[in-house]
């Protein structure tokens, strides 16, 4: 099997990808730090896998064309697995437009960009999967944090109508929406117990590959909740602090 | 942040620290103004994790694999990996930890940091032995090779180091050629103490022994119980084992004189007959307990001590049975007790605790005063006997003890790093 992931030194996508080491899977592993993709891809060639790595800032749109090229050069991928991300500071965004923007690009327009370029593989391709890391945050606006919730709303609309191109060639476009996950990118928040740990996204990540599922929400429960977030009216939501 | 991270056995209480949570080794730091200690998986049961006033440094975020040579068995891994993240990566190419504890929530760092033991110390020696080499960061932001050959007095420090003397930040181990992850097991129904002393002196060519003992016995069944001994044996892939959890702490425990009575007394008469042969999968034989998560819970919210303690071959049998005659004179008694034999093989650390001789390992709900009182007795007999008490285990003994035990400790204290502190070590050398 031919893995690409992109935002490989992500925790989650990290502990995905050790659930798919094993001898004759080849993994292309693109993140925007050399030092920490050597150390993932020591960790998964140990367990078996061969490993070849590229470095890409998700925001330098003109590398895109060339990185997508190389990443597809020893074969076609049968799993692309997206799952770059950052967390914005909503305030200082409130403040800055420009720092606005720029998180916009890395959580939403950016992969966007990417998604456009490997959309055109699978498609020529016919078959595998495309597996993006959305977040439930994208499921409502919510004052505390919406323009990483506006980004990744933006990732889940492109996804739910590229699924709908791809499904007529027999590729399956993965929507995956995590809760609260304790990874290096919610380090400061104090974890109660609706948090989970990256290794059960992982195990749901694999399963909804293998299930050729559509929009998964992670742990499970987190789809009844966000239910009734999407579920309460406008006139109600708006006076919540949320 | 301020966090708690308890020890295994909730004694003492946890408190709570300030915490650092690499992921990556880059980000390893020395917090300003405060000691700090690195925090393995928190499967010690006393104090030698915890650092009260002080900061931990969490290592499970540095948990990737290294290289894995697969001709010679070697494996290097960051210090957060846990041993059973490990087996899952080693056993499909056939090699095995020539030690492993009895659970496999323990990381390499605290494998190395307690130099642990297994149920084949006899021929294999203790975890350090098979240490190939590790990096030691030290808070001058130095990071020391350590081996055999190079740095080697900080390499002896840091086997059973409790985590003073820097932070390990990946080791090399050399593993161990199976011809598979199972074991056949065969296991002895035992009377009495003498028979477990006969039965120990016969089997020293099997890998692995271990008895479980009835403590609530007395006079001539004092010591009844199993003897097991086993070899790695060909199979099929081990199963999963099916994890139950205990999802809450009770109010009170749940293990207590009637639940303890009647459990031992269920368990030594479980097999009939004088020997059973079986192949166990490896999750069952050498991790029964982490079948059942968070099973210290059991014992409430007051917690359990440990008590393991090594006592020389000399006097071996003697002082186990003054030890066993206290337990079940004081009628408290303990769920499960551990017998096993080290052998005479010379420790990797300074402070390295299996030595030659039998290790009895106990535990005890905590009831205040009348617990503290009966592990004070059995101090006694094993400072007589010239043994030594596991600091892995323990929350409670006495710096004099202590001290008395690891004559060396002053050996270990000199490379200690200054950024470093523990409870333990504040309580047992009295630093500040
Ligand atoms: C059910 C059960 C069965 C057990 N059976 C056995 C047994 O059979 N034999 C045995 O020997 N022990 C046994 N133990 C004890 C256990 O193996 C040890 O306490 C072990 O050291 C715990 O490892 P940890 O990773 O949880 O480390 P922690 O308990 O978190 O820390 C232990 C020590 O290691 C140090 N440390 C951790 N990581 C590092 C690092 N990276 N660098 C420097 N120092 C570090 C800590 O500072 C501390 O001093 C058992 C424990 C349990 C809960
Ligand atoms: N943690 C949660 O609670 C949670 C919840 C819902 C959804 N998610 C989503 O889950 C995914 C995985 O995140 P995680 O929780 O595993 O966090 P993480 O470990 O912090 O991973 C985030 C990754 O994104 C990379 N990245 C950030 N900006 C980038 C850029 N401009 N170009 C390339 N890579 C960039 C980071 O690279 P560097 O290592 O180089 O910084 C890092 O590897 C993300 O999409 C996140 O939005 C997380």
């Amino acid at each position: 099997m031919n893995i690409i992931i992109v935002g490989a030194t992500s925790a989650m996508a990290q502990h995905t990808a050790r659930r798919y080491a094993k001898a004759g899977n080849r993994f292309v592993l693109i993140a925007r730090n050399a030092q920490k993709l050597t150390a993932v891809a020591d960790d998964l060639r140990a367990r078996g896998a061969e490993c070849e790595t590229l470095t890409l800032d998700i925001n330098d749109l003109d590398a895109h064309a060339g990185c997508v090229s190389a990443s597809i050069a020893a074969a076609a991928p049968d799993l692309l697995l997206m799952a770059h991300g950052t967390l914005p500071d909503q305030q200082a965004c409130e403040q800055d437009t420009a720092l606005m923007m720029q998180e916009f690009a890395t959580n939403g327009s950016s992969s966007l960009a990417l998604l456009n370029e490997y959309a055109r593989v699978f498609e020529a391709k016919g078959s595998g999967s495309i597996v993006v890391i959305t977040s439930v945050a994208g499921d409502r606006g919510r004052q505390s944090n919406y323009v990483y919730g506006a980004a990744k709303a933006a990732v889940s609309t492109y996804l739910s109508g590229l699924r709908n191109r791809l499904s007529k060639c027999g590729v399956s476009v993965i929507d995956i929406r995590p809760g609260f996950v304790d990874t290096p990118m919610t380090a400061d928040f104090s974890k109660g117990a609706l948090w989970a740990k990256p290794e059960q996204i992982a195990a749901g990540i694999e399963k909804a590959v293998a299930k050729k599922r559509n929009i998964v929400y992670l742990p499970g429960f987190w789809w009844a909740i966000m239910l009734i977030i999407r579920n309460i009216p406008e006139v109600i939501f708006k006076r919540l602090s949320l | 942040m301020s966090e708690q991270h308890g020890s295994w056995s909730g004694f003492p209480e946890p408190t709570h620290h300030s915490v650092s949570a690499p992921h990556w080794q880059a980000e390893l730091n020395w917090p300003a103004g405060s000691r700090t200690l690195a925090y393995g998986n928190g499967r010690s049961y006393g104090d030698v994790c915890q650092n009260p006033g002080g900061n931990l440094t969490l290592m499970r975020g540095l948990s990737r694999l290294r290289f894995f040579d697969r001709e010679k068995g070697l494996i290097c891994a960051e210090a957060g990996v846990t041993l059973g993240e490990l087996l899952a990566v080693t056993e499909p190419a056939g090699w095995f930890l020539p030690v492993t504890p009895g659970t496999q929530f323990v990381t390499l760092g605290g494998a190395v940091a307690n130099d642990v033991h297994g149920k084949n110390h006899h021929l294999r020696g203790s975890f350090g032995h098979h240490v190939q080499s590790f990096n030691l960061l030290r808070s001058d932001g130095r990071t020391l090779a350590c081996s055999r050959e190079s740095n080697a007095e900080y390499f002896r420090a840091s086997i059973g180091g409790l985590g003073l003397t820097g932070i390990i930040t990946d080791v090399t181990v050399q593993l161990m050629r199976v011809p598979g992850p199972a074991i056949k097991t065969e296991t002895l129904r035992m009377a009495n103490l003498h028979e477990f002393f006969e039965l120990n002196r016969a089997s020293s060519d099997f890998e692995y022994t271990v008895s479980w003992i009835d403590c609530t016995a007395r006079g001539k069944q004092m010591g009844r119980g199993f003897f097991i001994r086993g070899d790695h044996t060909e199979s099929p892939p081990t199963p999963p084992l099916k994890r139950k959890s205990v999802p809450l702490t009770p109010p009170l425990s749940l293990i207590n004189r009637l639940s303890v009575q009647a459990f031992n007394t269920l368990y030594s008469h479980k097999q009939w007959r004088k020997s059973v042969t079986s192949v166990q999968q490896r999750d069952s034989f050498f991790y029964p307990l982490d079948g059942l998560r968070h099973w210290n819970r059991l014992y409430g919210p007051k917690g359990f001590l440990q008590y393991q303690c090594v006592l020389p071959s000399l006097v071996a049998e003697s002082a186990c049975e003054e030890m066993l005659g206290h337990i079940s004179d004081n009628g408290g008694g303990s769920f499960l007790v551990v017998l096993k034999a080290f052998g005479d093989i010379a420790p990797e650390g300074i402070l390295s605790f299996p030595r030659d001789g039998i290790t009895l390992a106990l535990d005890f709900p905590f009831e205040g005063k009348p617990t503290l009182d009966l592990l004070a007795r059995l101090d006694a007999i094993t400072r007589a006997a010239h043994g030594a008490v596991y600091p892995a285990k323990d929350a409670r003994m006495r710096g004099e003890d202590f001290r008395f035990y690891y004559p060396d400790w002053q050996q270990l204290d000199a490379l200690r790093d200054p950024a470093i502190g523990s409870g333990f070590w504040q309580r047992v050398t009295g630093d500040t």
